[in-house]
């Protein structure tokens, strides 16, 4: 059935990508010639989406598993990964999606890894968000090269987009890489602290992700649990709760502060969250409060018993007990209990099945009595909905009425089974009927029974057949009404139903044999007639069982089995020398010949079973010489009194599971299973759930600014919260990013928090986390901005009041800014920063969060004023330390923040321009004095005189800073005219460039004569990587495809650093996020030629675009430098040793640049 | 929580899998074919069927199973509920929730349900934040994408996440603003042998259908909400309101939505539309069976019955049946021994028939099961329970929507025993 499909399948596959393939040559083919091609390029690229688009539906048909198609499957893949090399993202994303296909097709992918994940930082964000998906399915399998991605992460995890920043922590924390477990807990811990509340809810995701990837890190992970359990937004909390469950659910006591704002933010709470809390919530009111039912309890067990056993007098005295109990203790619901079952109840109402059964089952488990029944209300919608939710419900209101059956009673038709119904449901109702059955109903419910047993559904007959007798078990009333019905049954034609009704019957009789001898008779009579082996063969039985209350017929029946005994299937034949064996022991007068004919009869039978008992029987029943001990105890082998079975719900004592879990519904544990526990004995403190009010007091006076905050409440409960409203807020300022800085140190309790952000502009502050403050400053930016559309009226004097909150994340920045203000206020007086440069800095940032979201520019460019506060403000702070870390002050050569997000800049303002000139003006006065001699340069051919049919072309990485744009690398271009006619019109076309590099073409040259040079200097933005730039060389008559592929040395810019800095830098990286991953050292021989310092240094230099660091010792050298585009701090190391050995150490956040720099200058150093 | 998941066709085919943890080897799903071979019907799959290791959850829509992985203990509902939020949101997407409409847009599909689960925990379940996110493909916008190289992937956090209505986003635009409200009540019921009710419930649903712009705030209000006394929201409608006034008081998601739906239950007496007469029955020892079938519209409110269709599962023994209809068509299938009568409109002066003979196997007892009659039929303009909105009233906004109420009955599961 589940063959894989027909191997034709696979024939139009191969068409299809033939013709891609096909199209693919083309456009290759046609890049690397004329102009005009390159309308037709565009034009086949939409041919090939188009193609593509329509091979997945052919391919999709052919199974991985079907054999003869290696071969072309590996073609396939080798096709796949040039569209994923190639630069145009159309091809890319087609050939991430049908990678997505494969995966999803079961298929294995994993070969592709490497290609894949080189577009990790693909522009596109949909060929960025397949890559992901790609990355989390692989990465455990190929560990190693799925590092390569993490520093992409890292930059999203600093991305101001918040949406950026949760994904690139949902992909990071998904890896399931054990190498980057301290990477992982450092980023959450960050995000935890996020602005975002989405950010926040992406944490708590990846806690339980971190926690099955490394246990250990368990205790780590519950200090962030703690900290989110105490944030105030309803979108962390389902989730945060989720983790609390899957890390720790034993601790129980981090609940306590926060359950009361748990059960008032419960009804805003996304569902699934809802579900979550709701069950946790149950656990909790478990441990913490009393049974509801204490003395109900006792006076409902005595009442039910009351029912059913004979009433005795000592029923009478536990009532008047349980009465004098009462009076004793009386029960005082606790008000946090009240509150719980207060705020779950309008949940019933919910469109969600899963959320109405969790709160059925906290009232089940949780409420007084008397309140339960509200719950089955709700429960018997449910039942209207898909089949296996109705399967789910039944199988709890299955439980629930064995324990509660008045709940259900008024709903009983509600249950009435229909003939279209999945069996499966219909015996759950069944059950649920069964369970509901009493006195009063017990004739409607009967004569439903009697419609379910002409179903066609034999099955369900079954059921309805045992149903009965259960019923019949259990209200004495209907028992011979039941037993008759039950007879009649019996000469049904369907084996299945006389069978059941046999067993039934059986069970009934073996209740109370003594009075129903003329069932037994019935039955008796019946046995010429009924042929189903099974009910011949109960009956048998049931007679050799009571052969004493029908000593009459009972012989006559087995001379008449006894005549038909070789036509009888084998288990007839086996009970009628079971019933032989039993009249002989009883009757042996009338019955031992009759017995001795059978055994002879069983003694040549066909079957060994039947052959086997009839020896068996033969020897311990007919006392023989030989015979041993055993026979003297034949009678109570055979007629000892067999205990009546016992009629009851399987649902019985289900309820020990808390209801609604999958434990429940299999009845069995099920692992991660927390168990219910049992009521407590006396209170438990009640006063752990008070939220200190001290705290609350404290910040009174900062608090008066702030308008009214139910206004963001729609639901009148909330409004009783009003008064601890400010608690939360303050504990949200706490997780604002301020604090941050000391993450290490993680202060999750609450006391510390005020004095932590005040603390947090002194200086000790680390380079990153001010880099950090920064970028959530932009964040900031935008979220306000999108607050001041709403609210266009308010204006900048009020500042602090404007971001009060009219939905409460935003009053965690608010916080967060008055502790800024208050460093700032703080630090006036030290104060020496110019205005001017300030804001010149500030216009840098702003021009970076503009390109960032392209979508914004035009709304950004209108809030300019008003957004220029905040980031001034940090920008300031971050000044100030840095001043206090050195006092060689160099202004803007500080290295730019590692979170700055490579983008292209676009001249958008001239003053910016004028701005940035600005900058690398100051570069080329410090940059001469730094960098190498230029003798070293090294040129290279762009393009050979033969190829070029005359003009040759040559380029060299001029170390120069590129003027018109600092984030590029310069590169020097020489034309040489070889030829003997003039080269008109030289200028660059079309570049090819991977996604996000740049090119600023030179100016054209309009003649070059013949024999003539020229040289000209272009700037690329190669976004810190090795790829090549390939774009068009054109002349008048020609045009050339050439490519420039950047040593990674010069992919960097010098920077000059004291000792002091380059120390502390290296210090920062180690000990910033990115930990060891951002240190590559490695053992080497230092070359013949390597004799001294000063050799050294000229080689790294010649290799790499760096400054010498000046040194104390002499057997150290030491490099630093930035990249050009993102400038990251790129810090080079070599201590010598004696005898020409040497350790390279490269510190760099970007680790593809490291590892090939470590590499490139091993090379220059061991020649 | 949620492991892995996968997708299964009719023929037992697994043809998407999706995992969201380590990756589950899909020979799990053997312990799910097993159940599928146990099972008589399709839809007696077991919905949780636990395994050594996993527990399988799988619900069936569309002729697909989708069944989850789940390793350690999660309300069973939770998955359930969820999975049925997946098959809604890709019908939402695609028209269709088919196993072709799927492969044609597998990578949309992964794509969503990487947005819907993070960690087997759902994330994004509501569907105008998925819109945002993840734009459903039309033939239009695939055009477009592929020449201008845009993607159907949103950069931006959708508005609708952070706000306190995250079903609503900003910035909706119409030209025609609209809102549109369908009352549809569906009548449970089974009548017994002499045409007497044994248990009838009305089962309703409010879906709208609201174009508006802007951020409407609208309250429905009814003639006689106290009929609504088993009720379920949209979280959009404001329960407290509701508890104290019995209005409907909601900022509504933009487009099609069920607002709310409601119950009324057996307890209270409830209106059949039609009644049945019917004479089935089976001579022992011969080989014919007699079967009479009239239909005739009952409290209707004067409202015609339209479309309406009989069907009846006859017994086994049934070889072929020789009938005669008054209006309608109608089918035997020997195979499945499915009876059915498309019948039409009941046109009360001409009651609609089903009069003829059934040949039983030859030699054969008489069958002693009794065929259900099972009656699908629709009545528009009315709602059963006699429900009535009163007014629709907008707040919030300046223009002025246009506003319609639709009322109808359905057959939901309508039984006749004879």
């Amino acid at each position: 059935m589940r063959a894989p499909p027909a191997l034709s399948a696979s024939a139009p596959r191969n068409g299809s990508r033939d013709s891609v393939s096909g199209a693919l040559r083309r456009s290759a083919s046609s890049s690397s010639s004329t102009a005009a091609a390159a309308a037709e390029m565009s034009a086949s690229s939409a041919f090939i989406d188009e193609k593509g688009g329509s091979a997945s539906e052919p391919e999709y048909g052919h199974d991985p598993a079907s054999g003869g198609i290696f071969s072309t499957d590996y073609k396939r893949h080798d096709d796949l990964k040039e569209m994923l090399d190639s630069n145009k993202d159309s091809l890319k994303l087609e050939a991430m999606k049908r990678i997505v296909a494969m995966i999803a097709r079961g298929k294995n992918a994993s070969d592709l890894f490497p290609a894949v994940v080189k577009n990790v930082a693909c522009k596109n964000i949909e060929v960025k968000k397949l890559v992901y998906v790609y990355l989390v399915r692989y990465a455990e399998e190929q560990q190693d090269l799925a590092l390569l991605s993490i520093s992409t992460f890292q930059r999203g995890l600093k991305d101001p987009n918040q949406l950026i920043r949760a994904s690139a922590l949902r992909v990071l924390s998904s890896i399931r890489v054990t190498i980057i477990v301290p990477i992982m807990m450092l980023a959450i811990k960050e995000a935890a602290s996020d602005m975002s509340p989405y950010v926040r809810k992406t944490a708590a995701h990846a806690i339980p992700k971190l926690h099955s990837l490394d246990p250990e890190q368990k205790d780590q992970l519950i200090e962030v649990i703690e900290k989110l359990l105490a944030d105030k937004t309803t979108l962390v909390a389902g989730s945060v709760v989720m983790a609390f469950e899957e890390v720790c659910p034993d601790r129980i006591d981090l609940i306590h502060k926060n359950y009361r704002k748990l059960c008032n933010l419960l009804i805003d709470v996304e569902e699934w969250g809802q579900v979550v809390i709701i069950n946790m919530l149950t656990r909790y009111a478990r441990t913490q409060f009393l049974n509801p039912n204490i003395n109900e309890s006792l006076l409902e067990e005595s009442s039910e018993k009351a029912f059913y056993a004979s009433d005795d007098e000592e029923d009478e005295d536990k009532k008047a007990e349980a009465a004098t109990l009462a009076k004793r203790k009386p029960y005082v619901m606790d008000p946090d209990h009240r509150l719980l079952l207060r705020n779950t109840k309008p949940l019933l109402q919910s469109r969600n099945a899963a959320v109405v059964m969790a709160v059925a089952q906290l009232y089940f488990h949780l409420a007084p009595k008397a309140e339960v029944g509200i719950i089955a209300k709700a429960l018997v919608r449910l039942m209207r909905s898909h089949s296996e939710v109705q399967y789910v419900v039944l199988q709890n209101v299955a439980t629930m009425t064995i324990k509660r059956r008045g709940m259900f009673e008024p709903y009983l038709k509600s249950f009435y089974i229909r003939s279209t119904d999945p069996t499966q449901i219909k015996i759950l109702k069944l059950e649920v009927l069964t369970n509901l059955a009493n006195e009063t109903n017990i004739s409607t419910i009967l004569r439903e029974f009697q419609t379910y047993i002409k179903s066609m559904d034999k099955d369900f007959v079954a059921a309805s057949i045992q149903a009965i007798g259960r019923c019949a078990t259990n209200i004495g009333e209907v028992r011979d009404t039941c037993l008759n019905g039950l007879v009649q049954l019996l000469s049904n034609r369907d084996e299945l139903v006389v069978a059941e009704s046999v067993v039934v019957i059986k069970k009934l009789l073996q209740m109370q044999p003594e009075q129903h001898s003329d069932i037994i008779k019935h039955m008796a009579k019946l046995i010429d007639n009924i042929q189903v082996p099974m009910a011949r063969a109960s009956i048998l039985w049931l007679i050799g069982e009571y052969c004493e209350h029908v000593p009459k017929i009972a012989p006559d029946v087995l001379r008449n089995m006894a005549k038909t005994f070789t036509n009888e299937e084998d288990i007839v034949k086996l009970q009628i020398i079971n019933l032989a064996a039993k009249l002989y022991l009883t009757n042996s007068k009338q019955t031992k010949l009759l017995t001795q004919y059978v055994l002879n009869l069983a003694k040549y039978d066909q079957n060994y079973d039947i052959r086997d008992r009839a020896r068996f029987i033969r020897q311990l029943i007919v006392p023989t010489d030989k015979s041993g001990a055993l026979s003297k105890y034949a009678k109570k082998l055979f007629l000892a009194l067999k205990p009546a079975p016992v009629l009851q719900s399987t649902f019985k004592d289900r309820d020990h599971f808390q209801l609604g879990s999958l434990s429940h519904l299999l009845n069995a544990k099920a692992a991660g299973y927390q168990e219910l526990p049992d009521w407590p004995e006396s209170v438990p403190d009640p006063s752990v759930r008070n939220v200190e009010v001290i705290r609350l007091l404290e910040r009174v006076t900062t608090l008066t600014s702030i308008p009214d905050w139910s206004k963001c409440t729609s639901r009148k409960d909330r409004k009783e919260k009003k008064t601890e409203k400010p608690f939360y807020s303050d504990s949200e300022g706490e997780s604002g990013p301020t604090e941050s800085a000391d993450s290490e140190s993680d202060s999750g309790s609450g006391s510390e928090s005020a004095s932590a952000s005040d603390e947090s502009g002194s200086g000790s502050e680390s380079e990153e986390s001010r880099e950090e403050t920064e970028s959530e400053d932009e964040e900031e930016d935008e979220e306000k901005e999108k607050k001041r559309k709403k609210r266009l009226d308010k204006t900048k004097a009020k500042k602090p009041a404007e971001e009060s909150a009219e939905s409460e994340q935003s009053s965690g920045t608010e916080d967060r800014k008055r502790g800024r203000k208050a460093v700032k206020n703080q630090k006036s007086a030290s104060e020496s920063e110019s205005e001017s440069e300030s804001s010149e800095s500030e216009d840098e940032s702003e021009e970076e969060s503009e390109e960032e979201s392209e979508s914004d520019t035009d709304i950004r460019k209108k809030k300019t004023p008003i957004s220029k506060q905040p980031p001034k403000q940090s920008k300031k702070e971050s000044k100030k330390e840095r001043q206090e870390m050195s006092l060689l002050d160099l202004d803007d050569f500080e290295p730019a923040p590692a979170s700055a997000p490579v983008t292209p800049v676009n001249f958008l303002s001239s003053s910016l321009v004028s701005d940035l000139e600005g900058l690398s003006l100051t570069n080329n006065i410090l940059a001469p004095t730094t960098i190498a001699p230029s003798g070293s340069i090294k040129m290279y051919e762009l393009l050979h005189r033969i190829t070029g049919e005359g003009l040759a072309v040559e380029y060299c990485f001029s170390r120069q800073p590129f003027s018109p744009d600092p984030n590029m690398v310069a590169v020097q271009i020489q034309f040489t005219n070889n030829t003997n006619s003039e080269t008109k019109n030289l200028h660059i076309e079309e570049p090819r460039l991977q996604s996000g590099m740049r090119i600023r073409e030179f100016t054209e040259i309009d003649v070059l004569a013949a024999g003539e040079s020229v040289t000209v200097v272009m700037g690329i933005d190669f976004c810190d990587s090795t790829q090549a730039a390939n774009f068009q060389l054109c002349t008048h008559t020609r045009k050339f495809f050439v490519s420039i592929q950047p040593p990674v040395g010069e992919l960097m810019t010098p920077v000059f650093l004291t000792e002091n800095d380059f120390k502390k830098e290296q210090e920062n990286l180690l000990n910033g996020k990115l930990m060891g991953m951002n240190e590559i050292s490695e053992k080497l021989m230092l070359g013949e030629k390597c004799v001294n310092e000063h050799v050294i240094v000229e080689r790294v230099t010649a290799t790499a675009n760096l400054s010498r660091v000046p040194c104390g010792s002499e057997k150290e050298c030491r490099f630093a430098g930035k990249t050009v585009s993102s400038g990251c701090l790129v810090l080079v190391t070599v201590p010598t040793k004696e005898g020409g050995a040497a350790q390279l150490t490269v510190n760099c956040e970007k680790m593809l640049i490291g590892t090939l720099l470590v590499k490139d200058i091993m090379q220059a150093l061991s020649q | 929580m949620i492991h892995s998941l996968f997708l299964v066709n009719a023929s037992g085919d697994i043809f998407l899998e999706k995992h969201w943890k380590s990756v589950v080897s899909r020979s799990v799903c053997d312990y799910f074919f097993e159940a599928l071979e146990r099972a008589t019907e399709p839809e007696n799959v077991p919905p949780v069927i636990p395994t050594p290791h996993h527990y399988l959850i799988n619900v069936l829509r569309h002729r697909i199973y989708f069944v989850a992985v789940i390793q350690s203990e999660v309300p069973p509902l939770f998955v359930i509920e969820f999975l049925h939020r997946v098959v809604d949101t890709f019908q939402d997407y695609f028209g269709v929730c088919t196993e072709a409409a799927i492969k044609d847009n597998v990578v949309v599909v992964y794509e969503l349900l990487e947005e819907m689960l993070d960690n087997g925990f759902p994330l994004a379940t509501e569907s105008n934040i998925l819109k945002e996110l993840i734009k459903p493909p039309t033939i239009l916008r695939t055009v477009v994408n592929t020449i201008t190289g845009s993607t159907n992937v949103g950069e931006q956090l959708p508005t609708g996440q952070l706000s306190v209505v995250p079903w609503r986003r900003t910035g909706v635009k119409y030209t025609n603003n609209e809102a549109y409200f369908d009352v549809i009540e569906e009548i449970d019921a089974i009548i017994d042998k002499s045409g007497s009710t044994i248990t009838a419930e009305i089962q309703g649903v409010i879906d709208a259908c609201v174009k508006l712009t802007g951020m409407p705030d609208l309250t429905l209000s009814f003639m006689n909400p106290r009929l609504l006394d088993d009720v379920s929201f949209h979280p959009c409608v404001r329960f407290k309101r509701w508890e104290a006034e019995r209005i409907l008081s909601f900022i509504p998601p933009d487009g099609n939505f069920r607002l709310l739906s409601y119950h009324v239950s057996s307890q209270n007496l409830v209106a059949i539309p039609v009644y049945v007469k019917h004479n089935i029955s089976f001579r022992e020892g011969s080989s014919q069976g007699r079967f009479e079938l009239t239909l005739g519209p009952k409290q209707t409110m004067g409202k015609a019955v339209e479309s309406v269709l009989v069907s009846s599962q006859l017994p086994r023994g049934v070889l072929n049946a020789n009938l005669n209809p008054s209006q309608g068509t109608y089918t035997f299938d020997p195979v499945t021994k499915l009876l059915s009568w498309d019948v039409g409109k009941i046109n009360p002066q001409k009651l609609p028939s089903l009069k003829g003979s059934m040949s039983l196997q030859a030699g054969a007892s008489k069958p002693d099961e009794n065929p259900t009659i099972n009656i699908q039929f629709k009545i528009q303009q009315l709602a059963i329970s006699g429900l009535k909105v009163n007014r629709l009233d907008m707040y919030g906004e300046k223009y002025k929507p246009f506003k319609g109420i639709k009322y109808m009955t359905k057959a939901g599961k309508f039984q006749v025993r004879t």
